[in-house]
């Protein structure tokens, strides 16, 4: 079972990149279509932490929390982020589509639902295989709307595949209120259609995530079946950077802020777990370091040659053919 | 599997014996789609009856009608390791899943700097025929041909049928494999010989040697163009016939070796000439070859409409050999 500092390790790394990924873009020093994780950190580190570094996970263009979360080395992330060398796609795939199989982080997706179907061929494959691997796919509440959502958790209800569907409900999709686009009170309860068990949790306590993805995750391993785990949780810097949020209402952003993960936790870690302030502050300062360097590492990076612009489209190219 | 060898085959079966024959080779090798298992009768066209008594039904799986779900864990499952042939009914219905296929499949090797790759086969039933309307009759060449980092396989033969879905399923890519209704009903039967060479993705292959008039084509079509030829060779006309097999990689080589010698060509397939994969090859001929043809490259392809369903619409919507000829003849003249 993951200590709960490194819970905290794992979300203040995300919050530390973001906060220093929202600094660059701020100044001007890098240009990013960045979708921030900021108050989704705990959803992350709670399902990476009921995994297996073998297992695998699928995520969505807003994915930088489950990134670090699953180990993808910051350093390799960093440099992807900025389109470098040294990133972990040659600079090719950029935040939205960070892969990094030596992690298990085998397909980040720019677009809305369609990691789930994809996810359920690597549960199939596992099944087939019986590598004893279970798949966990992340997805926002707006995606629980269209259509692959609904054909990949009846499929995967149908051939009992060992997926976890982990919906990060932060309430929009893009600027759309939650319950102004989804038919359900809960994304959860969704879950009933398919006859899988759908789980609600809340998103900002990394220990009821875990928890409640540690069961998914044997109930997965046992040949039972996927699960809906949704978590439920906020994302306080809109949906990418420039989105001012002036669709928010202010009493719903000061309530989530209040429910901020980070500092919660934190506190967590001092009253309910007695951890001595010194050794928190220890973690936050490697946390910065590590950071720090990674970020320095991936702006001081050339970018990529030219000759990158055409490798990679094939496996096997063929003599004599002009594809 | 020596009399399968031996016995004439019909083009469902060369793609049934391949799909057999790979599924014995390679346990990574797993098919399905709607209605493949035996159970559901083994296809709605029977072509991968056997495959789940044989091989079971963890390997081999109907699914529901759900071809994002489809294509989505035929994709995963590549991905991992697996080597998935699944089955799109029809080639409209890959327009359901366009995104698993065009967004997913062809672009997760790139996006990834190489890390992944996707090998896998998509089978799908292409053309018209029949009488089965504008939504079930489509050809989707042109379509796909323009994705970067598919490979697409139109076969007109058993024979072809066998190798190429073979090489499909071997290959690194996602390869999109197109199978036309009428040759399902209406091809010859030919003996496959699984032991021969396998045919490689992206070779054509000289369907009729000829010194007049090169006609590059694929897929059904090669039977019209093949009829056009027979008809014209009573007038004289000797039309060498190329059947490239692979749309994508196309076999530029032998198209250019061809088009060199004969310096007339023509390019048919049944979709419609606007913005079609004859366009490209046409262009490509005239890059290299411009100062050298007798005359202008000609298309002739299918009218430019939804397909319709009374048969003599059908019929009048469809190039066939009649189009063909006056299209070679066109070309001689020049």
């Amino acid at each position: 079972m993951t200590p709960p500092i490194e819970l905290y390790r794992t979300m203040f790394t995300i919050k530390e990149c973001d906060d220093r990924f929202w600094t660059l873009m701020q100044s001007g020093q890098i240009v990013l279509n960045y979708y921030s994780p900021r108050g989704q950190e705990a959803v992350s580190a709670g399902v990476c932490a009921a995994l297996r570094p073998s297992d695998y996970l699928v995520t969505t263009y807003r994915g930088l929390h489950d990134h670090i979360a699953k180990g993808v080395p910051l350093d390799a992330l960093w440099a992807e982020f900025l389109g470098r060398v040294g990133g972990t796609c040659k600079g090719k795939g950029g935040p939205m589509h960070i892969t990094h199989p030596e992690s298990g982080l085998m397909v980040t997706t720019g677009v809305v639902g369609s990691g789930l179907p994809i996810a359920n061929g690597f549960a199939l494959w596992s099944q087939i295989s019986e590598d004893d691997r279970v798949t966990a796919v992340s997805f926002g509440d707006g995606a629980t709307n269209i259509g692959a959502f609904h054909e990949a958790l009846n499929l995967a209800a149908v051939w009992k595949l060992p997926v976890l569907f982990v919906c990060h409900n932060n309430l929009f999709a893009e600027h759309t209120a939650y319950a102004a686009g989804t038919s359900a009170e809960h994304v959860a309860d969704r879950a009933a259609a398919y006859g899988i068990p759908g789980v609600r949790v809340d998103g900002n306590d990394p220990l009821a995530v875990r928890d409640a993805a540690a069961e998914a995750v044997v109930r997965g391993r046992a040949g039972e079946g996927p699960t809906l785990l949704e978590a439920v949780t906020f994302r306080f810097r809109g949906h990418q950077f420039g989105d001012d949020g002036a669709y928010i209402d202010p009493a719903i952003f000061a309530s989530a802020q209040e429910r901020d993960p980070i500092p919660a936790f934190r506190s967590r870690l001092l009253a309910e777990f007695g951890m001595p302030e010194s050794e928190i502050a220890g973690v936050e300062d490697e946390v910065r370091t590590a950071v720090r360097d990674a970020a320095e590492g991936a702006l001081a990076a050339p970018e990529p040659p030219a000759v990158e612009l055409h490798t990679d489209v094939l496996a096997t190219s063929l003599p004599g053919g002009a594809a | 599997m020596t009399t399968k060898q031996t016995r004439k085959a019909s083009f469902r079966d060369g793609v049934n014996l391949a799909l057999d024959e790979a599924m014995a080779a390679d346990p990574r090798v797993i098919v399905f789609g709607e209605d493949v298992a035996d159970g559901e009768g083994g296809g709605v066209l029977t072509v991968t009856q056997g495959l789940s008594t044989t091989y079971g039904t963890k390997r081999v799986r109907s699914t529901p009608i759900a071809e994002q779900a489809i294509l989505g864990a035929a994709i995963g499952a590549a991905v991992a390791g697996g080597r998935p042939v699944a089955e799109i009914m029809l080639n409209n219905f890959l327009r359901v899943a366009a995104d698993q296929l065009a967004n997913h499949a062809a672009k997760l090797r790139y996006m990834s700097g190489g890390q992944t790759t996707v090998p896998l086969t998509v089978r799908s039933i292409c053309g018209a025929a029949g009488g089965f309307g504008a939504q079930h009759s489509e050809f989707l060449d042109a379509d796909y041909a323009h994705v970067a980092g598919l490979k697409i396989i139109a076969p007109s033969t058993p024979s072809d049928a066998y190798h190429l879905l073979r090489s499909c399923i071997e290959d690194e890519d996602p390869c999109l494999f197109l199978e036309h209704l009428k040759l399902y009903f209406g091809g010859a039967k030919e003996r496959i010989d699984t032991s021969a060479e396998r045919v490689p993705i992206g070779k054509a292959r000289v369907a009729r040697s000829g010194r007049d008039v090169t006609v590059v084509t694929y897929s059904q079509t090669v039977h019209e163009v093949l009829a056009a030829a027979g008809t014209l060779a009573a007038e004289g006309i000797d039309v060498e016939v190329i059947d490239l097999r692979t749309i994508v990689p196309w076999d530029e080589t032998a198209v250019l070796e061809s088009a060199a010698r004969t310096k007339r060509v023509v390019v048919a397939h049944e979709t419609a000439v606007p913005f079609g994969v004859g366009a490209e090859i046409s262009s490509r001929i005239h890059e290299e070859l411009f100062g050298e043809l007798a005359g202008p490259v000609r298309r002739v392809g299918s009218a430019h409409v939804p397909v319709p369903f009374a048969a003599g619409l059908e019929a009048a919507y469809l190039v066939g050999a009649p189009e063909i000829e006056s299209a070679i003849r066109a070309a001689v003249a020049a």
